[in-house]
């Protein structure tokens, strides 16, 4: 019995330390970014290329697709009630709010994210850190800061091309291939979607990609530095993220909607 | 130095696709504020019945958005629903005695107020009030009246 109490005060300890660690880290991250983006805009412009440039594949080809779903599960649903029209409302809604900014971040986390966090956990298993640091380099913002500011800046843009290409996906299953009306499609997402929606995915889309990126980083500079540490840190970047942007997507639609 | 050059261009083209898929959304998907006029003036309407007419609903003339809705609210004291909207300040020759009306675009559509033009020679200006209003139809009272026509039809 007084086991197993220990032991829960030791687990519970031990987290309550990694959250306020991982505070004090994304404080780090945070001050040192202003810094790294004026003196060292050269290395952020890498980060930005494999971590957005270099995921584009993917997110257009899983856009294409979702939206080509969405034009036919919605086409399908509002068939019954003679609104195969408003099917372009329907998938601009889903898109441009949710399935945009959270499909992309989860595809990030995948693609990106683990990059990251193996990336820099192999740099600390190497010793690459500790001989900067020797060098009197502080690997935060040489290394982390430029990786973490890639991710928060290409994340919008990969949204808003996950977005577009969806829309086209749903416009090619909907106009072409169920042959709804082109002008009807257009105008009713016209009418219905507003600035406001479009702004709540962007502030979701700069949400994710500030927690996405940091959880790759602070998970790949926290690595245990072995093969097998490297390994379990890419996998936890992968579960932590998918948790936290659903969970903020659930709290930041509720407080928006 | 080959290799920085090719990343720059990528990361160039990935930013510019990114934008323009940004530019593409907010342009395109969005029907933008078909109405923006610098200087409007306001007008209230008072209804019976609002339906689920709000906030930035279009106020059209003949069809064309000449102003917008800028606030719906209760009077407690006449029990009706009080309407603010804004007209563009280049449409200063609406007679004073138009009528708006509640209507729907569509089926389903969103509502707006239209306005249909009266006879009179003076003009609506800044806070003034249509005379004449008519309410939302609501789709349940419109098949209400419906079923009972129907019903007292089959007595005779």
């Amino acid at each position: 019995m007084t086991t197993l109490l220990r032991d829960l005060y030791n687990t519970s300890a031990e987290f309550v330390r990694t959250f306020g660690a991982f505070q004090l880290f994304s404080l780090r991250l945070i001050r040192h970014s202003p810094g790294i983006l004026v003196s060292r805009f050269d290395l952020v412009v890498k980060q930005i290329f494999n971590t957005g440039a270099l995921s584009l594949v993917i997110i257009m080809v899983c856009g294409l697709f979702v939206g080509g779903v969405l034009g036919l599960q919605g086409y399908s649903n509002l068939a019954r009630f003679n609104a195969e029209d408003s099917v372009g409302v329907f998938a601009a809604f889903g898109l441009i709010k949710e399935l945009g900014p959270v499909i992309t971040a989860l595809l990030f986390a995948g693609r990106a994210g683990t990059s990251l966090a193996s990336e820099i956990g192999l740099m600390k298993a190497t010793d690459q850190l500790s001989a900067m640091e020797m060098m009197a380099v502080n690997p935060v913002p040489r290394v982390l800061v430029p990786r973490f500011l890639g991710g928060v800046i290409a994340m919008p843009f990969l949204v808003a091309v996950f977005s577009m290409v969806g829309l086209f996906g749903t416009h090619l299953v909907a106009v072409e291939l169920l042959s709804v009306d082109v002008g009807a499609f257009w105008q009713q997402i016209q009418i219905t979607v507003d600035m406001h929606d479009i702004n709540e995915g962007i502030f979701k889309s700069i949400v994710f990609g500030v927690a996405a990126s940091m959880i790759a980083v602070w998970e790949g500079y926290n690595a245990v530095p072995t093969a097998e540490g490297v390994g379990r840190a890419t996998t936890r970047t992968v579960v932590i993220t998918a948790i936290v942007v659903l969970v903020f997507d659930f709290m930041i639609t509720a407080v928006m909607l | 130095m080959q290799q920085t050059r090719s990343v720059e261009i990528g990361t160039g083209l990935f930013v510019l696709l990114g934008m323009g898929a940004l530019f593409f959304l907010t342009t395109q998907t969005t029907g933008g504020d078909d109405f923006s006029a610098d200087e409007t003036y306001r007008v209230e309407a008072r209804f019976e019945n609002i339906g689920s007419l709000r906030n930035r609903a279009p106020v059209a003339m003949s069809g064309v958005t000449i102003g917008r809705v800028t606030s719906v609210r209760f009077d407690p004291v006449t029990l009706e629903a009080v309407v603010q909207f804004v007209i563009d300040s280049q449409f200063d020759q609406i007679p004073d005695d138009s009528d708006a009306s509640i209507l729907t675009s569509g089926i389903l559509g969103s509502q707006y107020i239209g306005l249909r033009a009266g006879g009179s020679d003076t003009y609506f200006e800044d806070g003034s009030e249509v005379l004449f209003t008519q309410s939302a139809i609501v789709l349940e009272n419109l098949i209400g009246k419906f079923l009972v026509n129907a019903g007292s039809k089959d007595e005779d």
